[in-house]
């Protein structure tokens, strides 16, 4: 992360001048995917905003995980995240969190799950590996979440089962296609874990 | 004045952040993400700029997120800066939308409302 040069009193948002009533309240989803998925490009697809990056430096996080022999005495490690919002309506934000599923550090970053309503894992068929983890680490910590198949061109299209049965996912997760580029596609693939969600929360009700 | 034995100086970081935090590593546990952070008094010229910058830029509720991205600064550090500005009522911080195992159908109807605007 760059340390701003210029006055860091002149920092901040612009342009953003649309009054919010102070009751507003912040919701966030997680968009989870291994390195050049297209995460960052999902979430400027559908953010308000052009994407921001917050970052943690994580102290021991990779100890007895990661064994890097080229740097001795290194234990801390950053973590970066690249996010959007989108404003709901006038009582309600929605953050998009992009995070990178391959780095074991950021399940390290308590709260990044805390209060999510959900999670977008977002797939790219040439590298499917990648998410065997991310899914595992997800249903271990009971997130709710729908897989994206991001279309790029030159990716091997997958039948939706068979790339169910490969990432050993029940019926019920929802398997989308979507175009990270696209603002309507990375809506409907919004759309789809909404719907997910709101199918988990009526059967909650009726048990 | 360097030579290679030393370690580079990084212009990027100059400046350790407990300086900027005031020496108090206690960052709270209290802010989450997206946590809300609206501005309840005017900064004035006796603050540290990364305090004032916060009433200034959270005249417009802001997540946390969001001022730690525009103040390039990491999250803990960020959310140690709130709790200082917390305690002296100088901003609000108000909490994210409650999500249990399962979040409320009406929270989620709203948000599909809302995307489907988009």
């Amino acid at each position: 992360m760059d340390y701003a040069s210029s006055d860091v009193r002149d920092a901040g948002p612009r342009g953003t001048d649309m009054p919010l009533p102070h009751s507003a309240r912040g919701v966030k989803v997680v968009i989870v995917g291994g390195f050049g998925v297209g995460k960052t490009t999902m979430v400027g697809a559908v953010s308000e905003i052009p994407p921001l990056t917050t970052e943690e430096t994580m102290t021991q996080a990779g100890v007895g995980i990661d064994h890097n022999p080229g740097a001795h005495g290194k234990n801390t490690t950053t973590v970066a995240m690249d996010f959007g919002r989108i404003s709901i309506n006038q009582e309600l934000i929605l953050y998009l969190f992009g995070t990178p599923g391959q780095e074991r550090f950021w399940f390290l970053w308590n709260g990044i799950f805390e209060g999510a309503l959900g999670a977008v894992v977002l797939v790219d068929t040439r590298r499917i590996e990648v998410c065997f983890e991310v899914i595992t680490r997800l249903e271990d910590r009971r997130v709710p979440f729908v897989v994206a198949v991001n279309t790029f061109p030159e990716a091997p299209h997958h039948p939706v089962e068979d790339l169910r049965a490969a990432l050993a996912l029940s019926e019920s997760v929802p398997i989308v296609t979507c175009d990270a580029r696209d603002r309507a596609s990375c809506r409907d693939a919004l759309l789809s874990l909404m719907v997910y969600l709101r199918t988990l929360a009526a059967a909650q009700e009726t048990v | 004045m360097t030579s290679e034995n030393q370690d580079p100086w990084n212009e990027n970081d100059p400046v350790p952040l407990y300086v900027i935090t005031g020496g108090t590593g206690s960052a709270a546990n209290t802010f989450n993400l997206v946590t809300l952070i609206a501005t309840r008094s005017e900064p004035d010229a006796a603050m540290q700029p990364e305090q004032a910058a916060i009433l200034t830029m959270c005249a417009y509720p802001l997540s946390v997120a969001e001022v730690s991205a525009y103040l390039s600064l990491p999250f803990s550090v960020v959310t140690t800066l709130l709790s200082q500005l917390v305690e002296d009522e100088r901003v609000e911080a108000i909490a994210p939308v409650p999500v249990a195992a399962f979040p409320e159908r009406g929270l989620l109807e709203a948000v599909i409302h809302g995307l489907r605007k988009l």
